[in-house]
């Protein structure tokens, strides 16, 4: 088989930012132009990314980098770079896929939506920065990047830029994930600073390799952290950010104002998931405090704590939402945790095996959930959906696929084995064992959610005008679902327990375990449990009409009322940093206005009442000022003096007050 | 050395086109529109012909022209240019005829306006070029004299008020300024840079002032450029005057002049008060932060776009101040941080060129909503203009997204380096600096869905298309925001030896 040489690398991400900047500047009138262009140029990327993994995996043990000179600095240079291994490769195999997956899907979407090209530009830029995140051997290209992702993303949420709850939408996600950000920017720059280098591997002076690696914790900074601690946890700030980790998460149920495809593919499927693989990435170095046992924290007991509060955090209010994409949005923030939860807790092959089928299976669901909005109208509220089974039969069948895999059905569905992985490391975490039962309390609700949504989209009678008259959608939507639906299967056979195939491939040094058995039971016996409780609340008797309450309201009032709200986080947020930060804005702005004008304001009415009383004696003061400096200067001093605005006379006096300072000065000086 | 005096071409070429201007009272809107805007390229073109025979390999003055002027005065017509005058000169290439086209559309004679406008972006360049104080003062003071009026008659509302408090504001800075270079003349005999900075390295000016004499004329210098750049609290003049000025003058004043402050530091004070610039520099690092980050929290509470970005000029230029201080302050430490002082050095510069030519950028942007909605640039004025005027949004986003430091476009790497170097210096200014970046793009990106997103409102309907001036400011401005970000090394390698040089002064 054919390898991608790994200088042919920079190919993968520019093919589709270059169509990009083509869409961009070709007219509007060629709508189609645009769209061919984009799915011609990510299957180009695609094509090259599975040579690229072909190479990658050919041999596994050395890594194919590829470094040059961005430009020069002092006597060093940035240096950028890029990497093939098997991590990166097949993540941008993923990329590529699902993209153009959704890519397709999108045709028929946006089919009457005039700005179609713009939306097939901010595709394409998405495309190319994220394959150019994974394949990136410096944190400085992956940072660049990253940022041009938060960019596309921003583009991609506001993309219906008219409708306010969309631009507030997309401002609040670039800002909430800039928070993060700044943490990265900082670790990067202290990583640079510590080790003079941001290249990931560079023939064993890379920022992973063992030399950094032990220079980084052997240092301690404040709090007695080592300094790879403090670092690994300032980019982990970013990766939560992007992840939408709790506190960060708030940004990402609100990014469901973009176009349905793009939740799909931005916001379930590859970007939000870029969070997770940063800390993959950078797992040497987020491990590298493991050494010190006496360390009063370790980074990666962090990234778990985070990761399990996430993981329950999103499944519950997911229980309690009621727009068909939010409840697939909160879920997304607890798969997040659940995988950043298993690299917490050192299994990053098993967080990198659950973002493959989760990207799969999570993208059928957001184009499941599409297909119905496209066919009833816009319809998002399960209230007044209902009854789809027969009306949208594709439809339906797929993304019961994507429920079961996302509920954990096992043997079948890759979920179950995914989530198996990381159940498995959570349990056998020295640290812990809280984490680990938080997930198991995550793996019924997840299944309660889930059946809970698929019984109320689908089952009974439709409840609203816009899903009695739904049809099944083209054959340009529906197809995508099919493939998407069969990868969710599949996927998961590349990491069961007894042929660990994909864990083996990403770390040559990773181990099966045996046992697990009745690991296994216990988290069938739950997922059971969510789907039975979900199907006698939702499904044996599905609601009646649009306005009954839902059968939770009804038994806990007080706690559903709360997860619908979110636990009421922004509200929070704004009570608290954003009053915080409006006030402070103000008082700068007050400051200005008050305190520094008034003191110019004074200076100049002092400088106006001395101009009167002095102008008498102002001879005297000039030629004094000027006689302390010598004659020569009154001569170049008068032809300043000439040079400048008819308001001559204010200028002179300070001149000459500058003067008498200077001469005081110097005579002070000497006279010491 | 050189044959042609390119140097005093490129001052003169642009004061040329104003004299023939004011030669020709009778000349007609359209041949003064198109006479300011050939003689406003001059700079570029002679530009080009200096990037083609720069030496960027070596680190001091080319192109040095340096004759006796003044004999009994010991005054020189001394210019010369490194890789930092070079990038500024370039910036003036680029902003100044944006500047010309921003004021096509605009109604009136066009004639004066275009004349004074040559004369300020002459005397920028005298001031990037002189190597002598006298000159250099010369240059820096006549530069108020064409702001003064054009902001005088030609601004907005309140613009008698803010062009007065402007310049006697910055007067009040040069006369300490001016008062601080008259007491090294009177001990020193010099008014040449060189020299001066010689005496400075060698500690010979302390000697000859006395420590406290020194000091005060450090402080006169000190205080007359903190007033230009500006640095915090001495910046309070700046909003009133970039709200009041007509599109053209603002984007000068922001574009280069603002750059003028900043060379001031780099030419003058660093190198000829290398220790009480260390001295000083710890406290002086403290505003700098403090105007990054109330710069932009400032910029936050403004309700008008061209105060917004007066604000947001005070904190951009607060990067660069914050890593010249915290390279002064750390000359001579323990830290070997010559890599760290390099990169915060390579970063001020670049971010002077970027800075300039997107915040050029960002008011020509607010002009042209000006021209189109009767003057008016409140953030409630509009709303939706991405739908009527998408052309307009697509190059106020690029610009909108330089200045809050995206990657790819030419903010970041500015900022990158100087955060890096802040950080290997001085990790506590780094980190307080920190929320200045998150606050930036609050504003940003507040005033962008304001004014460009949500449903069509207020002055953004019926918004007439670009006209072709307008574009073609734009496209200029736009690849020089987009240049210097994918490749930033076109920029730094015309001053990386010079750079260099200057980090490896730290280390003695």
């Amino acid at each position: 088989m054919m390898h991608l040489p790994v200088q042919l690398t920079w190919l993968i991400p520019t093919l589709p930012a270059a169509a990009a900047a083509v869409i961009a500047v070709v007219p509007a009138r060629r709508p189609g132009l645009g769209a061919g262009l984009a799915l011609a140029a990510l299957a180009g990327s695609l094509i090259l990314a599975v040579l690229a993994l072909g190479g990658a995996l050919a041999d596994p043990a050395t890594r194919l980098t590829h470094t040059f000179t961005w430009f020069a600095v002092g006597h060093g240079a940035i240096r950028l770079g890029w990497l093939l291994d098997p991590l990166g490769t097949l993540l941008a195999v993923m990329v590529a896929a699902v993209g153009l997956l959704i890519f397709t899907f999108s045709l028929g979407y946006l089919r009457e939506d005039p700005r179609a090209k713009q939306f097939f530009c901010f595709l394409s830029l998405f495309a190319g920065a994220m394959l150019g995140l994974l394949l990136a051997n410096s944190l400085l290209l992956l940072f660049v990047c990253w940022e041009l992702v938060g960019l596309a993303s921003y583009l991609l949420i506001g993309f219906w830029f008219q409708r306010p709850a969309a631009a507030q939408a997309a401002r609040k996600a670039f800002i909430t994930t800039r928070i993060g950000d700044l943490g990265l920017l900082l670790g990067l720059v202290w990583l640079q600073d510590a080790t003079g280098t941001l290249l990931l591997f560079d023939g064993g002076r890379g920022v992973l390799e063992a030399e950094a690696l032990s220079t980084l914790a052997g240092a301690t900074t404040v709090g007695g952290l080592a300094v790879s601690t403090a670092i690994g946890l300032l980019l982990f700030c970013g990766a939560a950010g992007k992840s939408g980790q709790v506190p960060l998460h708030v940004w990402l149920p609100d990014a469901m104002e973009g176009p349905t495809p793009v939740s799909a593919l931005i916001h379930a499927a590859t970007m939000v998931a870029a969070g997770v693989f940063l800390v993959a990435r950078v797992f040497p170095l987020l491990a590298a405090d493991l050494a010190l046992p006496l360390a009063p924290v370790h980074a990666l007991s962090v990234v778990a704590a985070v990761g399990a509060v996430t993981s329950l955090f999103g499944a519950a209010v997911a229980v309690a939402q009621d727009d068909i994409k939010r409840v697939l949005a909160f879920s997304t923030v607890s798969q997040l945790g659940y995988m950043m939860l298993a690299a917490g807790t050192g299994a990053w092959t098993a967080a990198i095996f659950h973002l493959l089928t989760h990207a799969c299976f999570k993208a059928l669901l957001f184009l499941g959930a599409g297909s119905v909005i496209h066919a009833t109208h816009h319809e998002q509220d399960i209230r007044r959906l209902g009854g789809l089974r027969e009306r949208l039969p594709v439809t339906g069948a797929t993304f019961a696929v994507g429920m079961m895999a996302l509920a954990g059905v096992p043997f079948l569905f890759s979920g179950f084995w995914s989530k198996e992985a990381i159940l498995h490391a959570a349990h056998g975490w020295a640290v812990s064992q809280l984490p680990f039962l938080v997930a198991l309390a995550a793996v019924a609700l997840t299944a309660f959610y889930m059946t809970r949504l698929l019984a109320e989209v689908f089952a009974g009678a439709p409840r609203g005008h816009g899903a009695e008259t739904a049809h099944e959608s083209p054959a340009v939507m529906t197809i995508p679902l099919v493939v998407l639906a069969i990868a969710s299967v599949s996927l998961g056979f590349l990491g069961t327990p007894w042929w660990p195939w994909l864990q083996r491939t990403l770390d040559p040094t990773f181990k099966a375990e045996a046992g697990g058995a009745g690991l296994m039971a216990v988290s069938i016996a739950l997922v059971a449990t969510g789907i039975l409780a979900g199907w006698t609340r939702y499904g044996r008797h599905p609601r009646s009409d649009a306005r009954a309450p839902d059968p939770l309201a009804r038994s806990v009032p007080r706690l559903h009322g709360a997860l619908a709200a979110r636990l009421g986080c922004d509200e929070l947020y704004a009570a608290t940093l954003g009053r915080l930060n409006a006030a402070l804005a103000a008082a700068a702005s007050a400051l200005d206005r008050s305190v520094w004008d008034g003191c110019v304001r004074f200076l100049a009415r002092l400088g106006v009442y001395a101009g009167i009383v002095s102008r008498e004696t102002d001879e005297k003061a000039l030629n004094g000022g000027f006689n302390a400096a010598g004659d020569g200067l009154r001569a170049s001093g008068r032809a300043y003096a000439r040079t400048q605005t008819g308001d001559a006379h204010g200028y002179v006096w300070m001149l000459a007050a500058g003067f008498v300072l200077l001469a005081l000065g110097a005579l002070l000086g000497e006279a010491r | 050395m050189n044959s042609w005096p390119i140097l005093t071409l490129v001052v003169l070429a642009p004061w040329a086109g104003a004299a023939l201007l004011g030669l020709r009272p009778g000349l007609g809107d359209r041949a003064s529109r198109w006479l300011g805007l050939a003689f406003s390229l001059s700079t570029a073109a002679l530009g080009a012909a200096l990037l083609a025979g720069f030496d960027p390999a070596r680190p001091g003055l080319q192109f040095v022209e340096r004759h006796a002027w003044i004999r009994s005065l010991n005054v020189h017509y001394h210019l010369g240019l490194d890789g930092l005058s070079l990038v500024l000169v370039l910036l003036t290439a680029a902003v100044a005829p944006a500047a010309q086209l921003s004021g096509w559309g605009r109604a009136g004679p066009a004639r004066v306006p275009t004349l004074l406008l040559l004369l300020l972006q002459g005397a920028a360049l005298g001031v990037f070029l002189a190597q002598d104080f006298f000159p250099w003062f010369t240059c820096w003071e006549l530069s108020l004299v064409p702001a003064y009026f054009l902001i005088r008659l030609w601004g907005g509302p309140g613009a008698a008020r803010a062009a007065y408090q402007f310049v006697i504001y910055t007067i009040g800075g040069s006369a300490f300024l001016l008062a601080g270079f008259a007491a090294l003349f009177a001990s020193t005999g010099t008014f040449d840079f060189g020299q001066l900075a010689q005496l400075g390295r060698d500690g010979a000016l302390t000697e000859q002032l006395g420590p406290w004499g020194v000091r005060a004329a450090f402080a006169g210098v000190l205080l007359g450029l903190a007033v230009k750049v500006p640095l915090w609290p001495f910046h309070t003049w700046l909003p009133p005057a970039y709200a009041a000025a007509p599109t053209g003058t603002v984007m000068l004043l922001t574009g280069v002049l603002s750059k003028m402050g900043m060379y001031g530091f780099l030419r003058l004070l660093w190198p000829l008060f290398p220790a009480q610039l260390h001295a000083a520099a710890p406290a002086l690092l403290a505003l700098a932060v403090a105007g990054i980050v109330l710069g932009a929290w400032a910029a936050l509470r403004q309700e008008d776009l061209r105060r917004m970005l007066a604000y947001s000029s005070i904190n951009h230029l607060g990067y660069c101040l914050a890593a010249l201080f915290a390279v002064a302050a750390a000359a001579g430490g323990e830290r070997p941080a010559a890599e760290a002082a390099a990169a915060a050095l390579a970063g001020l510069v670049l971010q002077l060129f970027n800075h300039g030519v997107t915040a050029a950028a960002l008011f020509l942007g607010v002009g042209i909503l000006e021209a189109r909605a009767g003057g008016r640039s409140g953030l409630g004025d509009f709303g939706g203009l991405r739908a009527t005027a998408p052309a307009l949004a697509a190059f106020a986003g690029v610009a909108f997204f330089a200045s809050l430091g995206l990657p790819g476009l030419s903010g970041f790497v500015g900022e990158f380096l100087i955060f890096r170097g802040l950080f290997g210096l001085h990790p506590a200014a780094a980190v307080l600096a920190l929320p200045g970046l998150l606050a930036t793009a609050q504003f940003l990106l507040t005033a962008w869905r304001r004014v460009f997103h949500g449903p069509v409102q207020g002055a953004a309907a019926g918004f007439s298309p670009l006209t072709a001036a307008e574009r073609s400011a734009l496209v200029l401005l736009t690849v020089l925001m987009i240049l210097p970000g994918v490749a930033p090394g076109i920029l730094t390698s015309l001053t990386h030896p010079l750079v260099t040089a200057w980090a490896g002064h730290l280390t003695p």
